[in-house]
């Protein structure tokens, strides 16, 4: 049978690719086709996470050995597209790409279209507009093995006849067919590359576009229905059985909550020993080098600002690599779209879309990962109402804080006789975190994110065990992503808080005792600071010295526990959190009263609860929004409402009656 | 008759779809064009959104926009 479709027009002239010219392929796709994991066989570990120019999509490049006489091609991961017609973010720059429209170094010398053996006729649909636009397009048939369990009798000869096309049945895990791809790749390219992209004939207006894309897909089910012999329709499949229980009505929700729980016990204890130890290492190799380096200004810059400061980094990441881990198998292996289904009408409520669930759970242990997550949102709206208000979600930097404020002031009280204070209090907190989250979200969502809901059309892909291949490169592309991005703005202002505390000099010795490191805080630039802003956190119970403490936790949350712990000249050893209770509990103002009163410590974890003090968030928001707005904007409304909160509840709690 | 109210598991036939714009096209795209064979599988535990079967592979969509789906009952 001849080719129902013209053969690409070619560029004779193009230089064969002998020429030791690098070819560039790239990897387009529906979402959930098996893309990634082809694109991983193909390229192993040669492959990096690089922006494209201009936006925060990710794309992954990666070399691919064509052939061992020639150069490696370079292959090029595009976010999953389910049409040319784009409606998100990482839909636009895949479809440009595919268009020529992108950067002229990512125009292509062939495209990769992956189709899944077993959906294939929704999945032809992108891999037929993009014969339409008469590019050099190999199809590769993943799903194979899956294809032929479900006795789905594919032929691949007839099917690649039919479309015009060469067609390359795939097993990636299996590394089946990847050298025929080559092969065929190879030889396509070698024909030579497209003159230009011929442009899809969708018409002007929605008749014109519906009745293509109707006759479009008639085409598809008369090829498949000539090429394809299935022979399974209308059975239950093994996902929609376990479906019944991860959907149930009752049963779906129990199991959400059991994953969610498992989730944060990994991130609260399972994270903790490798979070102390590298604590511990920094904290040792501090110490090291203040031993064998002069006591002087450089010393105290690399041990105070740059060792601690990085070690202030790295002791997340085991957190955000337990998170990610657990994302990516549960993506991998399809909860993911299955919470997001059972969440979207709880979320809806508040405007926002079922799949901001996920980061919003993560980031309860840390925002960092967790606005990292937002990616899967498709509307840029919805993402940055999601992005805006993760960090109400009470993440473990704040419980260090919390903990300190109870054992002062709260310690050893019962509620109804049983449940100790602390722990309603603890409770309070994170539900506070929530409220707030969601009044805010409704706002942002009526005000300047509105936008008309878009439509909740997602794909409940089938369940499969996750390729662990897969979750290690996801997992290693996030960490580096973090370490070397917010790592570097981390590391600068790590080193400006540091100088803001150590300048100007106090009179004495730079490293001395305790005593001249206080006198040294109140002299420095943060100290003055403090001072500074005493008249406006006042009304809030604070004074110059918690100023400081502000100050410094701009960085991070649980900064301020040792900035008190030197503010009150009580060391800094880790275990002294008894005696900063003591210093805090014996802190008098000017008028002999108590500095610290209970009321003080409530204020204090309300201003922590709300207020966006974290650097790392701050260079999250600025890469993933790709701009100083989104996270300035962030940073000012989360201020304004915890002074107003703290300002509430001190003041209130007086005219109540607290102390 | 619309997706939304067709009881689940009975098969049906999609007959045209009532939603202008890129995102009625976008349910198109997704397979949902007239004479594609689809099942209702199940609802949400909240009732909202329903799971759809269509052309061998699932697809969750809220009533919003099922509503704007014309279906015929039958083979």
């Amino acid at each position: 049978m001849s080719a129902i479709l013209d053969t690409p027009v070619i560029d004779q002239s193009a230089p064969p690719l002998q020429a030791k010219r690098e070819a560039t392929i790239v990897v387009a796709g529906n979402p959930n086709a098996g893309k990634t994991s082809l694109f991983n066989s193909l390229t192993g570990l040669r492959q990096k996470v690089a922006n494209y120019p201009g936006v925060t999509v990710e794309s992954k490049m990666g070399q691919w050995t064509l052939s061992p006489e020639l150069p490696p091609a370079r292959l090029i991961d595009l976010p999953g597209l389910y049409s040319l017609a784009a409606t998100s973010l990482d839909e636009e720059i895949a479809r440009d790409i595919l268009l020529g429209r992108g950067p002229t170094s990512m125009s292509a010398d062939a495209i990769v279209v992956v189709v899944d053996a077993t959906n294939m006729v929704r999945n032809l649909y992108l891999a037929m507009q993009l014969i339409e636009t008469k590019q050099p397009i190999i199809i590769a048939l993943t799903m194979f093995d899956l294809a032929e369990r479900s006795n789905l009798k594919i032929d691949v000869e007839k099917l690649s006849d039919l479309l015009g096309v060469p067609v390359v049945p795939v097993v990636a895990k299996q590394r089946r067919g990847l050298e025929d791809l080559a092969k065929a790749v190879r030889s396509t390219i070698d024909r030579g590359r497209a003159t230009s992209v011929v442009p899809l004939a969708d018409g002007k207006d929605d008749h014109e576009r519906q009745s293509k894309l109707i006759k479009r897909y008639a085409l598809i089910e008369r090829i498949v229905s000539d090429a394809v012999d299935a022979t399974n329709e209308g059975k239950h499949s093994v996902s929609e059985r376990i479906d019944r229980v991860v959907t149930h009505k009752i049963f779906g929700p129990l199991v959400l909550i059991v994953v969610m729980l498992l989730v944060f016990q990994a991130i609260f204890s399972w994270a903790s020993l490798p979070m102390s130890l590298i604590d511990n290492v920094f904290s040792a190799l501090g110490d090291a080098v203040r031993a064998h380096l002069p006591a002087g200004i450089f010393t105290d810059l690399l041990t105070d600002g740059i060792i601690a400061g990085v070690g202030g980094v790295l002791a997340f990441l085991p957190q955000i690599l337990l998170l990610f881990l657990f994302i990516s198998i549960l993506e991998d292996s399809g909860y993911m779209a299955r919470a997001a289904f059972l969440m979207d009408r709880l979320m809806r409520a508040v405007g926002l879309h079922g799949k901001a669930f996920v980061p919003l759970l993560s980031s309860f242990a840390c925002a960092v990962p967790g606005i990292m997550a937002t990616r899967t949102i498709e509307n840029p709206k919805d993402r940055i109402a999601t992005i805006m208000i993760a960090p109400f979600m009470s993440c473990s930097a704040r419980l260090p804080v919390y903990t300190l404020m109870i054992a002062a002031f709260f310690s050893g009280r019962k509620v109804l006789g049983v449940i100790s204070l602390g722990a309603v209090i603890i409770l309070a907190m994170y539900i506070l975190g929530i409220a707030v989250a969601i009044v805010v979200a409704w706002i942002l969502k009526h005000t300047i994110l509105n936008a008309p809901p878009p439509p909740f059309v997602m794909e409940l892909p089938p369940y499969r065990i996750p390729d662990f291949g897969n979750v290690g490169h996801a997992l290693f592309s996030r960490c580096s992503i973090f370490l070397k991005r917010a790592g570097t703005v981390i590391l600068a202002i790590s080193i400006l808080l540091w100088a803001l505390m150590a300048f100007p000099r106090a009179g004495s010795g730079p490293s001395g005792p305790d005593g001249d490191k206080v006198a040294q805080i109140e002299n420095s630039f943060a100290g003055r600071a403090g001072r500074l802003i005493e008249p406006a956190i006042k009304p809030l119970g604070f004074d110059w010295k918690i100023g400081i403490g502000l100050i410094a936790s701009f960085a991070a949350r649980e900064t301020i526990i040792s900035t008190l712990s030197i503010v009150y000249n009580v060391g800094e050893s880790p275990d002294n959190k008894s005696s900063l209770v003591d210093a805090l509990r014996n802190a008098k103002r000017t008028d002999g009263s108590p500095l610290w009163t209970p009321l003080v410590g409530m204020s204090l974890m309300i201003f922590f609860l709300l207020a966006c003090q974290c650097m790392s968030t701050v260079a999250i928001v600025r890469r993933e929004t790709n701009s100083w707005r989104w996270p300035i904007f962030m940073v000012g409304y989360m201020f304004v409402l915890a002074y107003v909160a703290s300002f509430i509840t001190y003041q209130g709690g007086h005219l109540l009656g607290f102390s | 008759m619309t997706l939304d109210t067709i009881p689940k598991d009975v098969n049906a036939r999609v007959a045209s779809v009532e939603m202008n714009g890129a995102h009625g096209l976008r349910l198109m795209e997704m397979g949902l064009v007239p004479g594609a064979p689809v099942r209702v599988v199940k609802a949400a535990p909240l009732g909202d959104p329903i799971q759809v079967c269509i052309r061998n592979y699932h697809l969750a969509l809220r009533r919003v926009e099922a509503q704007s789906i014309e279906v015929t009952l039958g083979e």
